[in-house]
Order: C-alpha cells, then structure tokens, then sequence
C-alpha cells in the first residue's frame, strides 16, 4: 500500500506524487538553504547548496531536483551535507567580488572588519545589498571563511548604463534565478546564459546593454538575484543601516491589483517589491511601473495648498476659504439653475471609501445623479 | 472578469482582442504568456501586431471597427460545422434562433471582405475556440472604445455562450481593467444610474432604503449624465458646475479642442488632484488631495477582488484625504457628513452594498476577497455565473456589424487608433516624474508601417504633421514592425502632442464610450 511518506530530520511527512524533497521540506517549515531555487520554475541544480543526504545512498542529492520517494530518510544538516555546502559556498565567494565575509568571525572588531572590507573592496562604498544578501548569510551560516582565498578579477564591467538596474558581474554568482524569472515567470525572454566557461556570462541578447535589448524593466530579476549581482540604481544608495519599514499595500496603476511592498526610509519610498510568491493575483511579480515608477510620491511639484482662481491667476488659499468657496458656489448654483445643471466625476484612481464619499455628495448634497468618472476613457 | 487572473493559465484557449496586454496589463500578461509555456494555445486578434502576437498560436488581424463581422464569422462556423453546446444553450440560454439566422450570412469568405481576417485563419480559431475543454476571452479598450463598443462586448458573450464557456475555471469573458480602481468606482456607484453594487437610481426601494440610511430625502429617480454628456451640455452652455476628482480630462477625453471650449464654458470648475495637470490649470478653485500611498482604504480589482490599500508615508504638505476634503463641502452646505476614518466608510458601504456586505478589513487583511461576498461566512465569488446568471437565462443578442462613425477617405487617408505604452500610464501627471520612465518613453510618437514610411518618404525621427477634422498635432514619425500598412498608432500620454486633439468624439449610443480606437487622419512632413 502507498503511503506516501518521507522521513526528513526525523520528522514523518506526507508528500504529493511528483513533489520534491526540497518542496515537501519548505511546505513543513524545514530549512533546506539554495541559492538558485525559483518557484513555479524548472530546477536547474546550478548552486548546489541545496543538497541532502538520504539515508543509504552514497552521493548527496540536491533536494530541488529530486522527487519524493515512499520511505526516503533523509538528513538536511548532517555533517556530509555541512562539509558539501561549504566546500559549494566556498567556491561561490571565490568566483567573484565576495569579500564581505573576509572578516574571522570575531564580532568585536566590527571597525576593522568594514575598513578591511572597504579595502578589499576597492571602491568607496561597501556591496550595496550588504546584509541583505543570501551568499553573505549562508557564509556566516556555515562559518565559510575567505580569508586568503584568491580574489578573482572579473572581466567584464558593471553596467551603470540602463534606467533602474544596475548590472554588476563581479558579484555575479551564476545562479540563473534572473534568467528564470525572466522567462518562466515573467516571459519577457531578454536574458540568457550567454558564452562557455570562463567566459559564462548572463547576457540579453547580441550581449547588448539592458536599455538597448528586449528587457521591458519588469525588474523580477533585481527581486530574485540573491547577490549583489542586480540592484536597483536608487535603492539603498545611502543609509542602509537606518531603519527600514515595510508595508503592503496595493499596486495604483492598472486594475491587476498587485500586491507589494514598500520599502520607506525616512518617510520616503526607497524601494518596492512585488509581496509573496504565494499571493495573488500577482505572486510577487511586478512591472516597471509598479516596481519603479514611485518617484511622483515624494515629487516636489505635488499640490500642497488650496488655490484659488483670482483675476484669471491661481493663488495660494487657505482650507477654510477655498472650502468655504466651493460650498458656497455649488449651494448658489444648485439654487439658481438646479441641481442637474452640476456635476462630478469622481476617478478610477482613489479608493473605494473615496469613491462612495463622492457619490454619497453627489446624491444626497448636489441631488443629482450626475456623476460619473473615467472608466471609458 | 467573470473569472479571476490565476484561471487564466488553467484555460485551454486563450483568446485575446482588443488588449496589448503586455503593455497594458504586464504582470496579466505573464499569465497568457506562462499559459502558452505550458503548450496552451493563444490566438491574438488585433489590428496592431503587438508583443503578445509573437507569443502567440496565430495572430489574426482585423481592420479596425470591424470586430462583430469576424465575432459573428467564428459563430457562423462553429454552429455551420455543428460545434456549438447544445446543452449550455438548451439550459442556460434564450434566443439562440434570433442569433442563428443573424449570423447566418456571415460566411468565412463575406466576413474576410469586411474584416481582411482570412477565411481559413477564422475557421481554424472558430474551430480551436468552439473545440477547447475551456477557453477564456481576454478583452480591453480595443473592443468597448468604438460606436459599436457595447454591441462588440455583446457580440463576445454570445460567443462564449454558444461554446458553454462561461462559469466554470478555465473560461468567461474577462474585461481587463486600465486603472487601479476603476472596478471599485463602479462599484461604489460613481455612475449615472446605479448606487452601490449597480443598484438602480430609478429604483424606489433602493432609492428609500439610501434616502433612509444617508438622512436626507428628495433623491433624483432619474439617471443622471455620464461624463461624456456632460462636456457636451456644458459646450452648449447648458451646464453650470463640474468638480473633478483625480482625473485630467484635458489630456484623456476626446476632440479635446471641443473639450477644453465646454470647460471654459463652466460657471464654476473645481479640481481635486496631486499634481497641477491640463485640467487644474483650468480651474477656478485647486483642492490637494493626497495619492495611493497615503491613504488608507480598499481598491477592487479586474477581477473584482476587493483588496487593502495602506498609509506607507506622510502627506506633503496641507493636503487632505480626498474623502476628508468632500465630507468638509458637505458639511459647509449644511449637510453633516464626517467619519473618524476610512474604515468607518467601508463599514457603511457594506451596509448598503450587499456585493461587498461579507467583505471586512480584518478578512481581507492578508488576502483580498471577490465580490460577490454576501456574508461574512462567505468565501467570495472567483467565478461568475456558474449555475446560472444575474438576469437568469444568457440572452443571446443577434448583432449586424457596423461600420465606425468615420473611416478614412481621400483626404484623410489612414486610420489612428490610440492607446498607451508599458512605460507610462494614462496622462502621464504621474509616471513623468520618474526619470527612467522618461528615458525609456520621452515623447510622443506617430508609430507607422515602412511601407507607409516609405510612400511618404519619411522615416524614423522625421517631425510630421498628423491631423484630423478636429486638430492637429506635431509629433516624431517612429517606422516599426508593430504597425500595419494604413493603420497608424499614437499613444495619448502626451499631453504636447495630445492624440486626443485629432480623436473623434462619437458615441456608442448605449455606453457613451468614445470611438477612441478609429478616426481618420492624415499625415505630412512636419513644418517644425
């Protein structure tokens, strides 16, 4: 009789025919750390760090291309798989500019850690995702030490030349998330891995730059890159080490409704990301607009005061007079020419609360039906 | 959407019309695309051979102003080869017979005399459309913004009813929203005729039931005006006020020069906005409202999921919340209208809109819910229509094709359709701000076939002159593979080169939706 059950660290667990370790592990709340997994993508093994031990078997497995099996026991952290992952994890912060991790693990000497950094680094600014990066995390997770591993020149330049994305290849750990997401989740087919070897390269077609290729800027990529690899060129610029809040709300462009996060410092956005990948209706994606196109919130050409109309110029007025007007010119009208001879077009824009406000004013205050708004146009 | 986003890749079929999806609707758009992925077949019937066509089955390419000629082809088809459902139309349907013999005479062969649609391409997606387990009709603006604009949304449901592909996953006739709220706008009642959840202004017990809850009496029965009547009566002089909330009408509406006069005509014009735009420059009083990201409160989506929107940042400034600003009028007409907070709003709006009376802040704090959520108990509504619809029966209408209300000539001798671009959004007030959007879309365009290039002698970055009977505007040539010989594109982002100056203001008789989508032009070297 099928059961269906694996064993992971001890615990019985129930799987679904076709399910892989890795899915019925993160379905449990167990831990299986990997660098390259994409959801609802198709596996490709690239970071081995996912791997496994499963009891009787003499290779490790890596869990996010391996299918559950009736009566599988399986070890997440034994000291085969600790010892794999960090001889894996050891290749990827050699493979690129991964100095972050330089320091011995001694959590006093946090000045001389940065200047360390700073100076390995070459450039006047720590790697921009610096705490919030998932090689720099597993690295301390595993104790993976770099100092005196040779620092390896990258050949190829950062892109600085593209809107939004920023494109540094010395950090480029070779994963594929961005190239999945482009293509299984997103389908906007611009990236690719692109020569052999050495030379393996993520490149959008012709190795042209982001802004002169088929990317439309959706910035899934910059999501997904768990490196410093791809970064927005506004976030996290500065102060990255003052508070950060995140709050979800709803995109305010088309009517899809995607779900975010905005990333506010300071009382300012400096970031959005599309919310869950478990969420509708948009699982975490999101597209240039609602990812990027936030700067108008904090625009210094907002409205900020009443104006009002004086000798055909507008000036600036104060609530109680523009309000005042207003009520007292809509009561005149209304008397003197009726009610349907005013109207209100309220907008696809503000919310539902705004929205019945207006027609609630429009109905029982004004008296008239006429209000409409900009659904037709 | 009669079904939801997610049920769009569960679909067979997926058929799309009227919609650049991945310009307009890009994270949608990666479910049809992911759909394709999975071997599900997309075709793409559209006048412009837009982004989605290389992803597609088959791109079918109408002329503009001619979608109920080949809607009624795929119908003469599928009932001529004997694939319609017998069952769904024999259950759940009326008037199939009228339906029948209307489209009788819409043969493959008549139907590519009017459409350009090739016979054989318009069998096989009849084919494909009538066969498919379940298949989905995405539309957007390309099919409501004409004439015959409710009559082409009419002449899609008779299609997927006569197939049985309403009311279950995979199918419907699914509407893509433009903007963020315009779903809930309706549904709040911001219409001419109907309160909340489409409950009628001429109904007496509705009307009382507002009358009683609201505390005021002596209501309007009658419908009022929608917006495009609106401008007309104030163009002849016959309207008085018009307080504008978030929209800028001066860049979006039609034949903007007639716009602008009916506007100027006003004896009193109030705007509420973020931003100094066309339209508050017009006004006589400017009210500052604050935008998405200072308020809280709920938008509902295109697929009518009611979901939280929420105060990330201060608000500049003296600005108001938009409700705030509207209960202070009320209040200084005499009328007492005040709320603690927007949530104190939403609970009324559930008292009176049983659509949205299940719906609470707290059950949709993580998850939005779909209207119809009648109680709290109730898990809300992702598919419409599935045991039967809102009137009962699906009504078959029988539909005659109609020409636009004005088609090219000699003096006008190509067709502008207008829309917009992935990188901006409506009239722009918002998206213009940021400098990315900007560099990757600067200006406006007059986007042009290379054989229409070629015969003018012109190509791209060539300054030329595009105009209508209503304007004119100045604007750069782009050639692109896009654009199909004598069919030109201008997106109406652009409020120096405003597409809509040349627009035609004619209405579809029931809608009031502007024929946005064909007027006819011309085009000549720039004089700049």
């Amino acid at each position: 009789m099928e059961h269906n059950i694996i064993v992971i660290n001890e615990n019985e667990l129930t799987f679904e025919p076709g399910e892989t370790i890795l899915e019925v592990a993160q379905r449990n709340k167990i831990d299986i750390p990997t660098l390259c997994h994409l959801k609802n993508t198709i596996p490709t093994t690239t970071c081995r760090i996912c791997l496994v031990e499963i009891k009787g078997e003499a290779d490790l497995v890596e869990s996010c291309a391996t299918k559950a099996e009736q009566d599988y026991i399986i070890f997440t952290e034994s000291s085969k798989v600790v010892k794999a992952r960090q001889k894996n994890i050891s290749k990827l912060l050699a493979s690129g500019n991964h100095n972050c991790a330089i320091r011995d693990f001694d959590t006093n000497d946090w000045t001389s850690f940065q200047l360390d950094v700073l100076k390995n680094d070459g450039k006047e600014d720590l790697c921009p995702v610096w705490g919030d990066c998932e090689l720099q995390d597993l690295a301390y997770r595993y104790q993976v030490k770099t100092l005196g591993m040779p620092l390896n020149g990258c050949k190829y330049e950062t892109e600085r030349v593209n809107p939004f994305i920023i494109r540094d290849f010395s950090r480029c750990i070779l994963c594929g998330k961005c190239v999945k997401a482009c293509r299984e989740i997103q389908v906007n087919n611009a990236i690719e891995f692109g020569y052999t070897g050495e030379d393996l390269k993520i490149i959008a077609k012709d190795d042209a730059a982001l802004k002169d290729s088929d990317c439309v800027f959706c910035g899934e990529c910059i999501q997904v890159c768990p490196v410093g690899a791809l970064i927005p060129d506004k976030a996290f610029r500065d102060g990255r080490f003052t508070d950060t809040k995140k709050i979800r709300t709803t995109c305010s462009f088309c009517g899809v409704g995607c779900q975010m996060d905005l990333f506010v410092q300071d009382n300012k956005i400096i970031k959005i990301d599309g919310a869950d990948t478990d969420l509708p209706p948009n699982n975490a994606a999101l597209c240039v607009k609602g990812r990027f196109g936030y700067e108008f919130v904090a625009s210094p050409e907002r409205l900020t005061k009443p104006l009002i109309k004086k000798d055909g110029k507008q000036v600036e007025a104060s609530w109680d007079e523009a309000l005042n007007l207003v009520a007292q010119k809509f009561s005149s009208i209304k008397e003197q020419f009726g009610p349907d001879s005013m109207g209100v077009l309220t907008s696809a824009r503000i919310t539902n609360e705004d929205n019945y406000i207006a027609q609630k004013f429009t109905r029982a205050v004004l008296k008239t039906n006429n209000i409409d708004h900009c659904a037709r146009l | 959407m009669t079904n939801t986003i997610a049920d769009i890749e569960t679909s067979d079929m997926i058929l799309v019309t009227g919609s650049n999806t991945t310009e307009n609707h890009p994270v949608l758009s990666s479910f049809v695309k992911r759909a394709v992925l999975k071997g599900k077949k997309l075709y793409v019937i559209e006048p412009r051979r837009i982004k989605l066509t290389e992803h597609a089955t088959k791109w079918l390419r109408p002329t503009p102003g001619t979608d109920i000629a080949w809607i009624n082809g795929m119908m003469h088809v599928i009932i001529k080869e004997n694939l319609h459902n017998k069952d769904f139309i024999e259950n759940r349907t009326e008037n199939f017979e009228a339906l029948k013999e209307t489209v009788e005479k819409y043969t493959p062969e008549h139907v590519e005399d009017i459409t350009g649609i090739k016979a054989d391409d318009l069998i096989e997606v009849a084919r494909q459309f009538a066969k498919a387990p379940a298949a989905s009709i995405l539309y957007c603006m390309g099919i409501t913004q004409h004439t015959c604009g409710t009559d082409n949304v009419k002449s899609l449901a008779n299609l997927s009813m006569l197939c049985g592909h309403l009311g279950k996953p995979g199918g419907g006739v699914n509407p893509l929203r433009g903007q963020n709220n315009v779903q809930g706008a309706c549904d709040m009642g911001g219409l001419p005729n109907v309160f909340t959840a489409y409950q009628l202004v001429g109904n007496d017990e509705a009307r009382s039931n507002y009358e009683k809850i609201w505390n005021t009496t002596g209501m309007s029965a009658s419908p009022g005006l929608p917006v495009t009547e609106m401008i007309q009566k104030a163009y002849e002089g016959d309207f008085k006020s018009l307080f504008v909330i978030g929209e800028n009408p001066m860049v979006s509406d039609p034949d903007l020069n007639h716009a602008k006069k009916a506007i100027a005509n006003l004896d009193f014009f109030v705007v509420q906005d973020i931003f100094q735009t066309e339209t508050t420059r017009m006004a006589d009083v400017v009210l500052p409202a604050v935008c998405f990201a200072e308020k809280n409160g709920t938008f509902s989506n295109t697929e009518r999921r009611v979901q939280r929107v929420r105060k990330a940042v201060e608000a500049p400034g003296e600005t108001k919340q938009d409700w705030e600003i509207i209960c202070e009028i009320a209040k200084r007409m005499g009328y007492e209208m005040s709320y603690e907070n927007s949530q104190e709003i939403f609970e009324e709006i559930r008292s009176v809109t049983p659509s949205y009376k299940g719906i609470t802040w707290d059950r949709i704090d993580k998850i939005g819910i779909h209207w119809p959520c009648p109680d709290e108990t109730h898990e809300g509504t992702p598919i419409l229509h599935t045991a039967q619809f809102t009137r009962g029966k699906g009504l078959f209408h029988a539909i005659d094709h109609t020409p636009p209300a004005e088609l090219p000539d000699e003096k006008y001798p190509y067709i502008l359709t207008t829309g917009r671009v992935l990188y901006h959004y409506h009239t722009g007030t918002m998206t213009m701000k940021t400098d990315g959007l900007n560099m990757l879309s600067p200006e406006c365009f007059v986007e042009i076939s290379s054989n229409d290039a070629q015969k003018l002698g012109l190509d791209t970055g060539s300054m030329v002159d595009v105009s209508s009977r209503r304007g004119k505007i100045s604007a750069k040539l782009k050639v692109s593979s896009k654009a199909v010989d004598g069919t030109i594109f201008i997106p109406f982002h652009f409020a120096k080169a405003a597409a809509n100056e040349l627009t035609n203001a004619k209405l579809d008789p029931i809608a009031k939706i502007p024929e946005f989508k064909v007027c006819a032009i011309k085009i000549e070297p720039g004089t700049v």
